[in-house]
């Protein structure tokens, strides 16, 4: 037993929803309890999908679990293939299907169903969700792949976006044009748009591009061993990452793989002046083996940081990324422990995060910035633009993304000048970040107002706030509390009261409501 | 002022009811920590449970509560699985060492999930022990919040019901109102029963475990929710008598609330009137700003809150809305009973879900409006159709006068934004 606040990883049944809602034409019926269906809200709100996941719940109650909860499945089953049509089903347990043992994968298969019945065994109470979206993969393409000849020309496949992954749905496209520029097509794109036929049609390419180790080595191995395919090892994340994953390309293919650089501005970007001020800060990476370890080598070879300190959530990844903190000289943080890695954040109190969703909210709390760089993530972290991670855009990205918490150099110089300004002081935030200081603050001591800033309000306009009407104005959420002081003192201006009531407010507030 | 009058086709106490069962589109009642642990200031909800229900519990919550949160989860490994025994020592190590981190935590839940029931780890008789290992400084309690036993809100009446047997006795004639309420607009609803001269008012779920909330024979109760059906249960067991009504949504469900506990202790109808005069007006003020854009709309509900037949009585009664089908997960009479005598005849009323079959009649009938979950809302949307998502009704301040106006408005937002938005190509 292990008490947790927060969780980098969801269980492994989610990892398995990753794979299905990815694809298309693939059906999971999962043997879960009402309440599972929460797992919808992932991807129908945190990544705005406009279909919902291809996954039916049996739902199973109480009072079933001393009847039949076997039938439940079935008729669920049956249920799902009648209704979604699809090509072939994935089966499975939740957390607590898994303990009831009604085995559904054995099950599925007496049904005697004319498609492709793909059991899956995600052990709940040992692994996670990259444990579970990997072994759904692995067992999609063991089922599924079919021997074949190669393609004439040179094709590879790409290998590892999942739904709800990080910057997937750009990192493909970038990838393609990547590959596309040196001269090979690709096969089939799986999970992510891949059908059950297109997962048949994957030996016939010549090679395979892992674009997500997390979700798709194991897939990626075993092609290799049944199908001959090499698979490419180097993560094209960053300037350098990304020559060197031409060059095992071109190694791979013996194509002469010759780059167009011509929209890379990184390397530029670093080196001009405005730059200057990156020089040796203090960064402390965390996330994903793979995303972290990329982001170790862009910031001390192509950003010019200090890396700090580095570490993973995944233990899948603790082998190399224990290799790479001893490379950077610094201690690795392995851990899914979230108060463990605020823990080791404010010890090393770092100038700058490059970590997840969770180290966003630990360095609002510590007051430094930071910059999401691997899953976890949350809904912002799926933008409308295209911004890739992968490839010579994806670097152009990440410069951007990852100066965007910080003061510009520019900037930084002028605030040293007048450091002892009372508007223009450090303490204040970048220029580029409106307001969000004194939201951080409001935030911090728990959303309460302080008297003096009443004060000046009342000094200014000549309406005093009665106790009251203070104590209720204190209720309302920090972020909309300004609001409804500026409303309802422009309220009270506008009818000449010099005092607001409690019934001011409201009134006040009925006034504005829509 | 008269009482609401019902309305003259007869309203949807007896109409027939469709139940469904199949693949539900809910929360588990581990949702309810997400408010509750934020009213009770000095409680911590421990989920024994699996990583799904931590995982759950964040997603849920969002980023909205990104503090160090009053509750955790206490996840089960393999090894718990193994043996049982060692769970109980496990949990018994786990909560000593979290105790010691929070000497501010005066009440602990242990709160049951899927896989802590399903493997029958008996949490009562872990209260119990660690009532006793931990006293008098922290009270250990138990519910269950799994999604075997509990849809969504039914969280929080499983909590209250639990608190139930451990209030103190009083054979004092008091007023207990029962519902976790954000606390201005419980200060609201305090101002107001006190300014009709009605009290003592004791509240549950308490803000502090030290707050004088009791029940004996002489206590009366009202319901600010309607889905505390248990505790319902439980005080009417320890003596107390439920004072039905219809619930505080509303101008007209608030009045017929206010109304029904100040006849219970017989507050002159000058008072009455002089009390809720200026907010019912207030309120009627706001509703009808917001109502013009609801006004003619349908209203199609999927079952999530149980707050479903008291929303669709305010908002076909004081909004102009016509319901097409009102969907609870659960209806229970004793506490709906009063909405539904309101709601004009006419919407499917429908229990339980079979999600996929509910859908299908939300797409023939193409309501103007879908109160759903957030796993569908989205999908729906790209339907073209508009939608409330419903965990919003729960997590926003809405009952009595002063929020009247909000609760509209969180309906004629989709429509007014579906208005506002011009984002088709060009013909």
């Amino acid at each position: 037993m292990k008490l947790t606040v927060w969780t980098y990883e969801g269980p492994p049944h989610v990892g398995a929803m990753r794979v299905a809602t990815a694809m298309k034409g693939l059906h999971y019926v999962l043997h879960a309890p009402q309440g599972d269906t929460y797992a919808d809200l992932l991807f129908t709100m945190i990544e705005r999908r406009d279909h919902r996941p291809p996954v039916t719940y049996t739902t199973f109650q109480a009072r079933d679990l001393g009847a039949d909860t076997a039938v439940l499945f079935k008729d669920a089953c049956n249920d799902a293939v009648e209704r979604f049509d699809p090509e072939a089903i994935i089966v499975g347990a939740s957390c607590t299907a898994e303990l009831i043992q009604d085995d559904p994968a054995g099950l599925a298969e007496t049904m005697g169903l004319s498609i492709p019945v793909i059991p899956l065994e995600l052990p709940s109470y040992q692994r996670k969700e990259n444990f579970g979206a990997d072994e759904t993969f692995y067992q999609i393409v063991k089922h599924l792949a079919r021997p074949q000849d190669r393609t004439a020309r040179v094709t590879c496949n790409i290998l590892g976006p999942t739904a709800l992954g990080f910057r997937h749905r750009d990192d493909v496209e970038e990838m393609t044009g990547l590959l596309s520029d040196l001269g090979i097509d690709v096969n089939v794109v799986a999970p992510l748009g891949a059908t059950p036929a297109d997962i048949a049609r994957l030996p016939a390419a010549h090679f395979n591009v892992l674009l997500s180790p997390e979700t798709g080595e194991t897939a990626a191995r075993w092609l290799e061993k049944n199908y001959g395919q090499p698979y490419t090892k180097t993560m094209p994340i960053g300037v350098g990452a990304t020559r060197d994953f031409i060059a095992e390309v071109g190694a791979i293919t013996g194509l002469p793989c010759t780059p167009d650089e011509s929209r890379l501005r990184m390397p530029w970007w670093s080196r001009s002046v405005d730059s200057t001020y990156l020089t040796g800060k203090c960064v402390f990476i965390f996330g994903d083996g793979t995303h972290v370890a990329a982001h170790a080598r862009i910031a001390r070879d192509e950003m010019g940081f200090e890396v700090v300190g580095i570490g993973c959530y995944n233990r899948e990844m603790a082998r190399p990324i224990r290799a790479l903190a001893k490379e950077y000289g610094v201690a690795p943080l392995i851990t899914d422990d979230y108060l463990e890695v605020e823990q080791a954040i404010e010890t090393l109190s770092p100038e700058m995060i490059l970590g997840t969703q969770m180290e966003r909210h630990i360095g609002k709390r510590l007051g430094i910035p930071c910059a999401v760089i691997s899953a976890p993530v949350h809904v912002q972290d799926y933008p409308a633009r295209y911004s890739p991670q992968v490839g010579f855009e994806g670097a152009n990205v990440i410069f951007d993304t990852l100066i965007h918490p910080l003061v510009m150099g520019l900037e930084e110089h002028l605030l040293t000048m007048f450091r002892d300004d009372f508007e223009f002081h450090d303490a204040a935030g970048p220029s580029h970040h409106g307001g969000q200081h004194q939201m951080a603050d409001a935030g911090a001591s728990g959303g309460s107002i302080s008297g003096k800033m009443i004060e000046q309000v009342a000094a200014s306009d000549n309406v005093i706030w009665l106790s009251d009407a203070e104590r209720a104005l204190k209720k309302i959420p920090f972020f909309v509390r300004g609001k409804a002081r500026r409303n309802t003192e422009t309220f009270a201006v506008e009818r000449g009261l010099h005092e607001i009531s409690l019934d001011t407010l409201y009134e006040a507030k009925a006034h504005y409501a829509r | 002022m008269n009482a609401p009058l019902p309305p003259a086709n007869g309203g949807c106490r007896s109409a027939p009811v469709l139940k469904e069962r199949g693949q539900r589109e809910v929360f588990c009642g581990l949702t309810g920590i997400i408010w509750l642990h934020r009213k009770m200031q000095d409680a911590f909800f421990l989920v024994v449970g699996s990583r799904t229900c931590a995982h759950l519990l964040q997603s849920a919550a969002g980023v909205m509560i990104f503090a160090e949160p009053r509750f955790g989860t206490a996840i089960l490994e393999e090894s718990d699985l193994a043996g049982l025994a060692d769970a109980h020592e496990e949990l018994d190590r786990e909560v000593a060492r979290l105790l010691a981190r929070r000497p501010d935590i005066r009440q602990l839940f242990l709160v049951g999930s899927c896989p802590s029931e399903v493997i029958k780890i008996d949490l009562a008789r872990a209260a119990e022990r660690l009532s006793q290992v931990h006293a008098p400084h922290v009270r250990v309690l138990n519910y269950s919040g799994s999604g075997i036993e509990t849809t969504f809100t039914q969280g929080e009446d499983a909590c209250l019901a639990s608190m139930v047997p451990v209030l103190k006795d009083t054979t004092a004639r008091e007023l207990l109102v029962v519902g976790a309420l954000p606390d201005v607009v419980e200060d609201q609803m305090l101002d107001l029963l006190a300014d009709m001269g009605v009290g003592p008012v004791r509240l549950l779920p308490a803000r502090r475990i030290d707050d004088t909330t009791a029940v004996g024979p002489n206590t009366v109760f009202a319901l600010t929710q309607p889905f505390l059906g248990d505790t319902h249960a439980a005080l009417e067991r320890r003596g107390a008598r439920h004072i039905a009504a219809p619930f505080p949504f509303g101008d007209e469900g608030t009045t017929a609330w206010l109304r029904a506990i100040a006849t219970e202790f017989g507050v002159n109808e000058e008072t009455f009137e002089a009390v809720t005069a200026a907010p019912r007006a207030r309120a009627r003020k706001a509703i009808a700003q917001a109502a013009d854009a609801l006004r003619g709309k349908s209203v199609f509900f999927f079952p999530d809150s149980q707050l479903e037949i008291p929303l669709a009585r305010f908002l076909t009664r004081e909004c102009g809305m016509t319901a097409v089908e009102v969907g609870s997960p659960y209806i229970h009479d004793a506490l709906h009973g009063p909405d539904l005598d309101l709601l004009p005849a006419g919407p499917q009323i429908s229990e339980g879900q079979d999600v996929d079959k509910q859908l299908a009649r939300a797409r023939a009938a193409r309501p103007d409006l879908t109160v759903c979950g957030l796993g569908l809302a989205n999908p729906l949307e790209a339907e073209g159709l508009s939608t409330k998502w419903a965990i919003e009704l729960v997590f926003t301040p809405v009952h009595f006068y002063e929020q009247a106006g909000d609760l509209a408005g969180l309906f004629s937002r989709p429509l007014r934004r579906k208005s506002a938005l011009r984002l088709e190509a060009a013909e």
